[in-house]
């Protein structure tokens, strides 16, 4: 067994964990965050994303082990209180979603994405930016739309907020 | 995976002493290469050694004429590296074509360049380059450390510190992705330094990274995509696979070097 401590969504989390404990399992099965989801296990999917130190990581593809003294955000953690995230919000709606499964991992990797790349992203650099996220349902239609007005939205969301 | 012990060490000291002690054991750096193997259970190290708490080996600087960039850099940090940016565009460029974000935000160079997979891109660098491998011990230079399909000049326990890239005059990286991993199907890398010319390819060699010394010998009389015109590499030894036969990799191999030599002539 190893010990590891954490921040998961502002909670610091300690455990004691078989090294084998992928980030995503430690997720889903110690903390029961089960908002984050497992497509491939391979590292194709993006299904599993959340952000480690604020930066978007495959959680299937690192060892809970690895992210000692971390702060992870996972999808439970966008939101504030019972108001969606923006990026959440944008995929509602603007129909980002069928069967949802993807979902996750794209609004973490969506989130990630503006905050390097800024609020006004083309529909060509999203495109590239969401090559690690598969998703078998929409086509990624109204994936790429949802983020742009997402992207435009979180922008929005910052003047809001420092102009209050 | 197969169960295995899992240690942090703080200085490169002490991961040494724990390499060398514990048989075994095997590094892990960003684990996009490792994880994956060992879950596939090809891969069954006794213990983990994880350099992820060495913050020293994880800097980018200009020193001299050359870019030394930290064997823990991913490549998300190459890729926004101001330093890489200006000295290096075509590294930076490189890094950037390296699977998707997630993958960029986690794997490193040093990962990169000890695996030695024929189709990864690093390797493309620092032969193109003429880059120096900085270990715990020695240095070794790109063309002899690279020795064929996942094989290394890497003695057991032996830890990549940092890469040193001479800066070169003009350079540029082509890459014909595979759609679907993203990886090289062929890659090219050229670069002018000076009358030096190196013409590096991946992907296709049945033996990992090597030089295409045809290529350089045009390139060395006019520094021009045309003094490849009509060249391709032979098919000989090239990869074959699902993805392309030898006969399109090698035909990929000429069209990647002129856009190659194109865009480091555009600089
Ligand atoms: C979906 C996906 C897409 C990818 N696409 C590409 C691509 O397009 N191009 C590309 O080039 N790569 C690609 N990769 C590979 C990726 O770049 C890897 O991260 C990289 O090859 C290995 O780096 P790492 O830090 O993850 O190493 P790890 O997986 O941690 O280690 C790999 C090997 O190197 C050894 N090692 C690690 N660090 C050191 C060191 N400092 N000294 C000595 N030995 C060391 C380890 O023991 C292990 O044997 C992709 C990976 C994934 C999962
Ligand atoms: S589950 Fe992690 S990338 Fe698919
Ligand atoms: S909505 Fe079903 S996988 Fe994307």
């Amino acid at each position: 067994m190893a010990s590891v401590t954490m921040t998961v969504n502002g909670k610091s989390v300690s455990a004691d964990v078989d090294p084998r404990t992928l980030l995503v399992q430690f997720l889903r099965e110690h903390l029961r965050l089960t908002g984050t989801h497992v497509g491939c296990d391979t590292s194709q999917c993006g299904a599993c994303v959340v952000h480690v130190d604020g930066k978007a990581v495959k959680a299937c593809t690192t060892l809970a082990v690895q992210a000692e003294g971390c702060d992870i955000l996972t999808i439970e953690g966008l939101a504030n209180g019972s108001e969606l995230h923006p990026m959440q919000a944008a995929f509602r709606e603007h129909h980002g979603l069928q069967c949802g499964y993807c979902t996750p991992g794209m609004i973490m990797t969506a989130v990630d994405m503006v905050n390097r790349l800024g609020h006004d992203i083309d529909e060509a650099t999203i495109r590239h930016e969401l090559e690690g996220n598969i998703c078998r349902c929409t086509g990624y239609h109204n994936i790429v739309l949802a983020v742009e007005a997402g992207a435009k939205a979180m922008g929005g969301a910052g003047m809001r907020e420092a102009a209050e | 995976m197969y169960a295995f012990d899992y240690h942090r060490p703080t200085s490169l000291r002490q991961a040494a002493a724990m390499l060398q002690k514990t048989e075994d054991a095997m590094i892990v750096a960003g684990g996009h290469t490792l994880l994956p193997t060992m879950k596939q259970r090809l891969a069954q190290p006794s213990a983990l050694i994880d350099l992820g708490g060495l913050s020293e080996l994880r800097g980018i600087e200009k020193k001299g004429r050359a870019v030394v960039i930290g064997a823990m850099a991913t490549h998300a940090d190459v890729a926004a590296s101001d330093v890489v940016r200006e000295a290096i565009p075509a590294l930076a460029e490189l890094a950037v074509t390296i699977g998707d974000p997630a993958v960029r935000h986690r794997g490193t160079i040093g990962g990169s360049v000890a695996n030695n997979d024929p189709a990864a891109d690093y390797p493309a660098a620092c032969l193109g380059l003429g880059a120096t491998i900085i270990t715990n011990r020695r240095k070794i230079v790109a063309e002899e450390f690279f020795q064929g399909m996942f094989d290394t000049a890497l003695d057991e326990g032996e830890i990549i510190t940092k890469v040193s890239f001479p800066i070169p005059a003009k350079a540029a990286y082509a890459k014909f992705r595979n759609p679907a991993s993203r990886y090289a199907l062929v890659g090219v890398f050229v670069m002018k330094r000076g009358s030096e010319i190196r013409v590096a390819v991946i992907g296709a060699g049945s033996s990992g990274v090597y030089r295409w010394s045809e290529a350089e010998a045009a390139l060395a009389k006019r520094f021009s995509p045309k003094s490849l015109d009509g060249m391709s590499a032979s098919a000989d030894d090239m990869n074959s696979d699902i993805h392309a036969d030898s006969e399109y990799r090698a035909h990929l191999v000429g069209v990647m070097a002129r856009r190659a030599v194109q865009a480091a002539v555009a600089r």
